[in-house]
């Protein structure tokens, strides 16, 4: 059973962590369209010290960098930003540099902390290291064989150009005077998120995978320490962190394992009450204000990788009954079977996809209404300091009040996730005559 | 336009699971009012039900998304 349990994180960690980096495009520029040079602060909780009028990326480096006619402020983009993963842990105006794993097919693997790129206000390098700039947060390449491999300074350019028919937001690097193009990090996507494979991948330590490390840490410490206590005094009344996770505990087993899963409930125990923890955890760790907000269940890779775990363990463990029911439905005339049959197929992979995209959409939105309530204080206050203190009051308000709602969706949405998991797996082995489960 | 269209659809999906949502909560609650004692299987049962419900307008949101997007 531990072993199970071992296997089940391990494959959590590993998986989310390979993949949340070269996997969906999140945060990418061709995603945002219409992000411009006007951002508010770092962390979406922290904008209101931030003096925007005075912010731009290359001072003192005319030529290519000479555009800053007009800035309006962009909550779209904005909001986009700061919701996206990131190589710099921005707390507040601190940013904590990550460890950048960088690999290109022309020069190879890369390794180096992303303090190299001198982090400067919202995220962006102030120099270029061994060919790579850093970007709102994000490192990308720049993709001209002539540009210098050794750290130079830099200043990062943001320009409106016609791609494909579709105005889009390039990024540059100038670099004495001149313009060199940047590739953003090779997704997985194939395209469909604007992604797809560039000149390089980015397999670092991110924002998003050290959250997940700290939750990771955090949980084992937590439940590791009330394992012991469990075993160490066997029939006890509980005491401490032992009684306040035990409730929480006992709720997902009744409501959640038993009802769904009968007496076979001890084997998927340990798989639940991971997902419901991780997810949990992950959530409510998004939501400390002041400390970052990252948002990694609000990452679609992230939760592919969950999904493709329960798609994985549904499967598995699927019996006959449950096969027989995809193929060939019992106890429906042959020309129904045609068509259901495809159908249940379907149905096979859009109940994972629906969980992936589930999660992602609702914590991603919550992220989102939050940065734009902040937002809103720099779009109607314009820089200046009566409206901006006016709209602050009302803003103010609102966030915390979505983050009491938010508190509440950070359990809901974990428990939905773990309560359909459930769902998947009891169909799956559930056994029974030819009457019950028709979906 | 192609935008526009898309946050059309947007609206349009989120009306048909508003409506699914919120029978889902009014007979819910019709059914705790008549039984309050079965109050917690009411309850995660229908934060079952509004999740599946959710799920369709989901995949229209990211749908859309995609079609606005890119």
């Amino acid at each position: 059973m531990s072993q199970f349990k071992n296997l089940i994180i391990l494959s959590l960690i590993g998986l989310s962590f390979f993949l949340g980096n070269a996997a969906f495009a999140q945060g990418h520029d061709h995603n945002h369209a219409g992000h411009d040079h006007s951002h508010a602060g770092h962390d979406h909780s922290s904008h209101a010290g931030h003096d925007h009028s005075a912010h731009a990326h290359d001072a003192g480096h005319g030529g290519c960098g000479a555009k800053h006619d007009k800035e309006f402020f962009n909550p779209g983009g904005t909001a986009f930003h700061h919701i996206s993963d990131a190589n710099v842990y921005s707390i507040g105006p601190v940013n904590i540099p990550l460890p950048c794993i960088l690999y290109a097919p022309e020069s190879g693997v890369d390794v180096f902390l992303s303090s190299k790129f001198h982090i400067g206000h919202h995220g962006t390098g102030h120099s270029a290291y061994k060919g790579y700039v850093l970007d709102e947060g994000r490192v990308k390449r720049v993709d001209d064989q002539s540009f210098p491999k050794t750290a130079v300074p830099v200043s990062i350019l943001h320009e409106k150009e016609m791609v494909d028919g579709k105005k889009k937001s390039v990024a540059y690097a100038c670099y004495q005077d001149k313009k060199f193009k940047l590739a953003a990090p090779s997704t997985a996507d194939g395209g469909v998120f604007g992604g797809g494979i560039t000149s390089f991948y980015d397999f670092s330590i991110t924002k998003n995978v050290m959250s997940m490390f700290l939750v990771f840490a955090f949980l084992a410490w937590l439940f590791i320490g009330i394992a012991k206590k469990y075993r160490n005094n066997p029939g006890e009344a509980p005491s401490g962190l032992q009684g306040l996770m035990e409730p929480v505990f006992l709720f997902i087993q009744d409501e959640v394992a038993k009802p769904f899963l009968g007496d076979k409930y001890e084997k998927f125990n340990p798989l639940l009450m991971c997902l419901f923890f991780f997810i949990l955890g992950l959530n409510l760790f998004g939501q400390i204000p002041f400390f970052g907000g990252s948002n990694v269940t609000g990452n679609l890779a992230f939760t592919a990788v969950l999904a493709i775990i329960v798609f994985i363990v549904t499967n598995i463990n699927g019996n006959k009954h449950y096969w027989e029911h995809i193929l060939w439905m019992p106890g429906v005339p042959a020309w129904v079977k045609t068509i259901l049959t495809p159908v249940e197929i379907l149905g096979m992979f859009i109940k994972p996809l629906t969980l992936m995209l589930r999660l992602f959409a609702n914590i991603t939105a919550g992220h989102m209404v939050m940065v734009i309530f902040v937002g809103l204080i720099f779009l109607f206050g314009q820089g200046q300091t009566a409206p901006s203190m006016g709209t602050a009051v009302g803003s103010t308000l609102l966030t915390i009040f979505m983050m009491a709602i938010e508190l509440l969706v950070a359990f809901i949405q974990a428990f939905v996730f773990t309560i359909l998991t459930a769902s998947y797996i009891g169909a799956a082995i559930e056994d029974h005559g030819h009457a019950a489960e028709h979906h | 336009m192609v935008g526009s269209i898309a946050a059309l659809g947007m609206g349009l999906a989120v009306i048909g699971a508003g409506i699914g949502i919120g029978n889902i909560g009014a007979k819910a609650m019709e059914g705790i009012s008549r039984q309050p004692e079965a109050v917690g299987d009411i309850r995660s049962n229908m934060i079952l039900m509004a999740a599946l419900v959710e799920g369709a307008a989901l995949i229209a949101i990211v749908m859309s998304f995609l079609v606005a997007g890119v």
